[in-house]
Formats: structure tokens, sequence, C-alpha cells
């Protein structure tokens, strides 16, 4: 269904314009390609964390956990390298903890149907808490992979740059947009999520879906914590508190329904960027207070979803009418 | 409609065999049994310069916020809604009430122009769930992401401090030797168990919550039903928010009722209360502000390190919530029988 796509058309006209009334004010300096860099750079694991959440909302649910994990990751990773792992060994170890660690709050969804908006609570307690067993400082990352992973630079055209956390983003996007589009795993998310009786009754795997689903998610977790704590190269207990907020937004200003099934997962992309260029645009002003990035990013995703409970009713309308 | 109603009571009252309030009431006496083995003065209740004090008042002491949100929490959920924003609207109560205790106002002006934001904010979650038809989290999600941008913009980027007796007396007083933030809790109980229980308002709510669309079909005026239980819980927020900021004689824009959306969501679950709406349980709701609140005392007082606090909080609530859950049970009970059966054979 074409009208389907307009959520999507809409979040990247927003994001030009947005982006166009940036270079009006303040000139060629914010078009330059360093602004895009470090717009990719700076929103790169919420980005990540986004393309995780936007196949668990496809799938009707939601996950709240994706904050914690992202602090947990750092801790661990941090924790880790200071008794003397490397670094990728580290995330490498946490990958298949995340890959477990939801297929197991999958199964308890799936298996006891306990809403996931509450096992997903439990285990965003239960992530934050262990963070505080391992530390409750703030631990560096000392290694000299850090060096090298913070000098990683592949220049663009004009004088900015993609940086390492750019490059792991994109990479998860390919790989999600594959996994979203060309295999039959993706199909059933959808599936799935567009109506879960009659996907039972056509034969999709229900439970292995679900569980796959949540396991995806967590080692997206995963690799959002891992970005983030190289870029930030440490570990801190609290930190990314309520950024599985910051993904839901950019999930829902990305133009998926959080009813599930409708939606596509490089909205998570134009989402997550979008929220990075206000916060921009309003540190780029200067005489506005920083309290604005939240009312205005809270304004936008309220348009957003009058806008697509407009398209979603006309398009009702219509197919009534063909019909 | 009141037909069906009694059915689906009845049915699950079938299934069940045991009152609604039973595992709650299991949960809490097994953590308070565990707290007395650990430490004997558990129980143990004194009067100190006029108040009580003890490990129990403790626990219904700090429960005061939860539960006054829990209590509205347990209505919107009960109508098949949910509010995220009721964290944001502690912050932005309080610093609306910072701002008017700045202006000499008096209490009760004061008092309603708190209540006043707390509504206006129920009201407008209410109208983008009832008018416009968007979907409870994403509708509320709106003002939970904006509700503290606003606060900061009340208070100006700062954190405003006064004085001010009456609210001090409300948060932090004492009435004879009970505090007197637990006669607001009970008189809120009260007044929203006449409104669902002695009014039609209850059985409304929870039609709306069960059926929309056969409530409307009944003649039930389905958004001002919506629209009351979002304005109801706005204004116990806004009562939350009255304590807390009344307790810090300041109002913290960012961290005044951080994490209450989450407590309060999962009081009312610990409760019995389903997310799938159609029943209201405000007593059971309490029984579960309290296991929360036990919880966290017991941790803090049986000298395990409070590193371990919420992990322990998140293991002991993923138990009680496997427990409630009936597929768990019947998979529970399945296991032991075919263990059994195996045995014999």
């Amino acid at each position: 269904m074409r009208e389907r796509r307009l959520p999507i058309l809409a979040t990247i006209a927003v994001f030009i314009l947005l982006y166009a009334l940036g270079g009006f004010y303040f000139g060629s300096n914010f078009l330059s390609t360093r602004v895009l860099g470090n717009l990719l750079t700076d929103n790169a694991f919420i980005i990540i964390a986004g393309i995780g959440m936007s196949f668990v909302i496809l799938s009707g649910g939601i996950d709240l956990s994706v904050g914690s994990m992202i602090g947990f990751v750092g801790i661990a990773t941090a924790s880790l390298v200071q008794h003397g792992m490397h670094p990728l060994m580290a995330v490498g170890i946490l990958l298949v903890f995340g890959f477990l660690l939801g297929a197991a709050i999958g199964f308890i969804i799936d298996a006891f149907e306990i809403q996931p908006f509450i096992v997903t609570l439990t285990a965003m307690f239960m992530l934050r808490g262990l963070c505080y067993v391992i530390s409750i400082d703030s631990v560096p990352i000392n290694h000299p992979f850090m060096e090298a992973f913070q000098d990683f630079r592949i220049p663009l055209p004009g004088k900015g740059w993609l940086s390492a956390e750019a490059c792991i983003m994109l990479v998860c996007m390919a790989f999600a947009l594959v996994i979203a589009h060309l295999t039959r795993f993706g199909a059933n998310v959808y599936a799935v999520g567009g109506d879960m009786t009659s996907a039972l009754l056509l034969g999709v795997p229900v439970r292995r879906t679900i569980v796959l689903i949540y396991a995806l998610n967590g080692v997206f977790g995963v690799l959002a914590g891992a970005t983030y704590a190289f870029y930030t190269a440490s570990g801190y207990p609290l930190a990314a508190t309520g950024t599985e907020l910051d993904a839901i937004a950019s999930v829902v200003i990305g133009g998926t329904l959080l009813t599930g099934g409708v939606g596509l997962v490089i909205g998570a992309l134009f989402g997550g960027v979008i929220q990075g260029l206000i916060q921009t645009l309003i540190i780029f002003d200067g005489s506005l207070d920083s309290w604005w990035i939240r009312i205005v990013i809270g304004g936008l995703l309220f348009l957003f979803i009058v806008l697509q409970k407009g398209i979603m009713r006309s398009v009702s309308a219509l197919s009534q009418a063909e019909g | 409609m009141s037909d069906i109603n009694l059915k689906k009571v009845g049915a699950a009252a079938e299934k069940r065999a045991l009152p609604a309030a039973v595992w709650p009431l299991v949960a809490l006496a097994v953590i308070l049994i565990i707290d007395v083995i650990i430490s004997p003065s558990f129980f143990s209740i004194r009067v100190v310069e006029g108040r009580l004090y003890g490990s129990l008042v403790d626990i219904l002491y700090r429960g005061t916020p939860p539960a006054l949100i829990a209590m509205g929490m347990a209505i919107v959920i009960g109508s098949r809604g949910i509010d995220l924003s009721v964290g944001s609207v502690v912050a932005m109560s309080g610093a609306v009430m910072a701002a008017l205790i700045h202006g000499d106002l008096s209490p009760v002006i004061i008092v309603f122009g708190t209540l006043g934001m707390g509504l206006i904010c129920g009201l407008w979650n209410g109208t983008l769930v009832a008018v416009l038809g968007i979907q409870p989290i994403i509708a509320t999600l709106i003002l939970m992401v904006s509700g503290r941008g606003i606060a900061l913009m009340i208070n100006g980027g700062r954190i405003p401090t006064f004085r001010s007796e009456f609210f001090e007396f409300v948060s932090t007083g004492s009435i004879w030797v009970i505090p007197t933030r637990l006669f607001l809790v009970a008189f809120v109980l009260l007044v929203l168990w006449l409104l669902l229980r002695k009014t039609a308002f209850g059985l409304f709510v929870e039609s709306v919550g069960s059926n929309t669309q056969a409530a409307r079909l009944s003649g039930i005026g389905t958004r001002v039903v919506t629209l009351s239980a979002y304005g109801i819980v706005g204004m116990c927020a806004a009562l939350a928010g009255m304590v807390i900021t009344g307790d810090t004689r300041s109002s913290d824009a960012v961290y005044a009722g951080v994490d209450s959306e989450l407590d309060a969501i999962l009081a009312v679950v610990l409760g019995g209360g389903s997310l799938n709406g159609g029943r209201i349980y405000l007593g059971t709701t309490l029984i579960g502000v309290l296991i929360i609140q036990a919880l966290t005392t017991s941790i803090l007082m049986s000298g395990l390190p409070p590193e371990y606090n919420k992990l322990v909080k998140a293991i002991v609530i993923l138990v009680v919530l496997l427990l409630q859950a009936p597929k768990f049970r019947t998979a529970v009970t399945a296991l032991f029988r075919t263990g059994k059966g195996k045995a014999k054979s």
C-alpha cells in the first residue's frame, strides 16, 4: 500500500526542512558535511538502539530496558578491560549475553502472556541493578584499541568525515534492512505485528519469531552500549538513563506505528538524526535555553502521531470506498 | 452490559476460586516475615518528639507519593489506558506550586493552582486518547518527554527553594502522632472509592476498559469517562508533586518524581490489575505499593550493600509477576504432575 509510505516521506521532508532552516539561519557552516558527520556520530548509539526497537515495535511490543542495557554494557566493558581483556573480546561476550537475555525476555512475554511493557520494565531494573553491582563509580576504558577507534576516520567530500561510531551504525542499519526486507524472519515480524491470530493461523512460527525479535533487540542493545562506551571511552552505572525514550521517539518520528505491523526500519535513522538536528539547532542558536530541546521534540512527536493518525484514517476510508 | 460484566467476573472467579487480593497479600506477608527474621525489632513502633517512628511507619510514610499516583494509575489502567507522564506531571505541578508560593498567595489558592496544573495535564492526555484516538502509551509519552522541559521553563532553569508552613505541615508534619500525609492518602482513597463504587462511574470506566465499542453502543459517554479518568490521574500526580516538593522544600524539575510512572504501573500490576483493562483494584494496588516500598526498606535494613537494591527488587518483582501469570501457574503445575507421573512409572 503506497499510502503507508507517507509517514516516512513526511519524516524525510521534516529532516530536509530542519536542515534547510539551519542552513538559512546559520549559513554554509551548518550545511557542511562536518555537521552531518557529527550528527551521525553523536546520535549513533540512539539510532542503533532504535533499530532493535523498530523490530520490537513492528511486532507490536515495546522495550524499556535498552537504556539500562547501554549503561550495563558500558560499565561491564570498562571493568572487563580493566581486568586485562581486549575491548572487542569483552563486547563479544556481552553480545552473547544480550542475545540470551533478549531471548529469555521474548520467551517470558510469549509463553506466559505477560505484557512486554512489564517484562522489559523488570529487565530495566535488573540491568541497572547489575550496573551498581559492578561499580558505583565511573570507570575509564584505557586500551590501545581505544585510540585506534577514535582515530578512525573516513573522509567525506567537504571538511567532514565519518567516525567509527557512524560506520558501526551504518553497518548495523544495512544489516537490519536486509533482515527486515529480504528474509522470511523479516516478513514474519510484520505478520506477527499486523495480526497475531492470523499469523498463527497462517503457520507463522510466532513463538520463535518473538523470541528472535527480542534476542535481536538484545544484540542491537549491546552494540548501542558498546558504541556509547567507545564514544565516551568510559563506563558509568547511571549512563544513558532514559535513552529508551529517545529510541522509542526515534522510531515513532521515523514513521513506525506503535500498534505494530506498519513502518520501516530505516525510519529509526531519520528519527534519531532529526532529534539530534533539533538539539544542534538549539545549541547553534545559543539564545534558546536547553529545555526547549525536550519541548520541541515533544511537539514534533505530537505532530507526527496526529499526522499518522490522519493518514491511517484516510487510508482505511479509501479502502472502504474501493471495497 | 452489566450482564456481560457479571458473566466475565463469574468466569474469572470460577477459574481462580481465590479472591484477587490473596496473591499480593501473600507476597507482602512473605516479605514482612523475612524482615522479622532478619531484624526482630522490625515491628516495633516508638513515639519520638510527638511522632511515630519505626520501620513499618517508614514504609507507609515513604510509600505516600507512589500510593497517590498508583491509585490514579489503577483507574486509567482500568479504562485500558496507561499514563507515562505522571513523573513529569509531578515535576510540573511542583514547579507551579513553588512559583505560586513565591507569589505570596494563600495556601488554598496554591493548592487549587497545583491541582489545576495536574488536571490540565490529565485533560490534555485524555483529549489525545479519547478525542484523537491515539494509543495511550504514545499519547502520554508526548507529555512525558516534554513535561520536564516545561517544568524547567516554569522554574526558570533553577531549583527554586521556599518556606511554607502549610505545605511543610502537609508533607512532613503530623496530626496527633500520625504523619499528615497518611491522612491525605486515606482521604484520596475514600474519595476515589466513593466515586468508583457508590456512583456508576467505576462501572463506566470498567466497561470502557473491557469493551469501548460495546460501552459506547450501550449509551455510555465513553469520551467523557476516558477524559475524567486521565483528569483524575493528573490530579493524583499533582498531589504527589505537592508532597514531594513540600518534603524537599524546593522544586527540582529534573529529579522530582523520576521513575514514579514505572513504580505506579508496577504497583497496579503487582496488585493484580491487568494492562488489558476492565477492572479497577484500588485496595490491592495499595498493597502493590507497600510490596515495592517494603522491599526497598528491607533491602536497606538487611545489611546487603545498597548496590544490590535494584537487582534484588527486580528479581523479587519478576518472581511475583510470574506467580501471578495464570499461564505460568498452569505450566508449573503441569511440570509437577508429569514429574510425579514419571517418578511413578
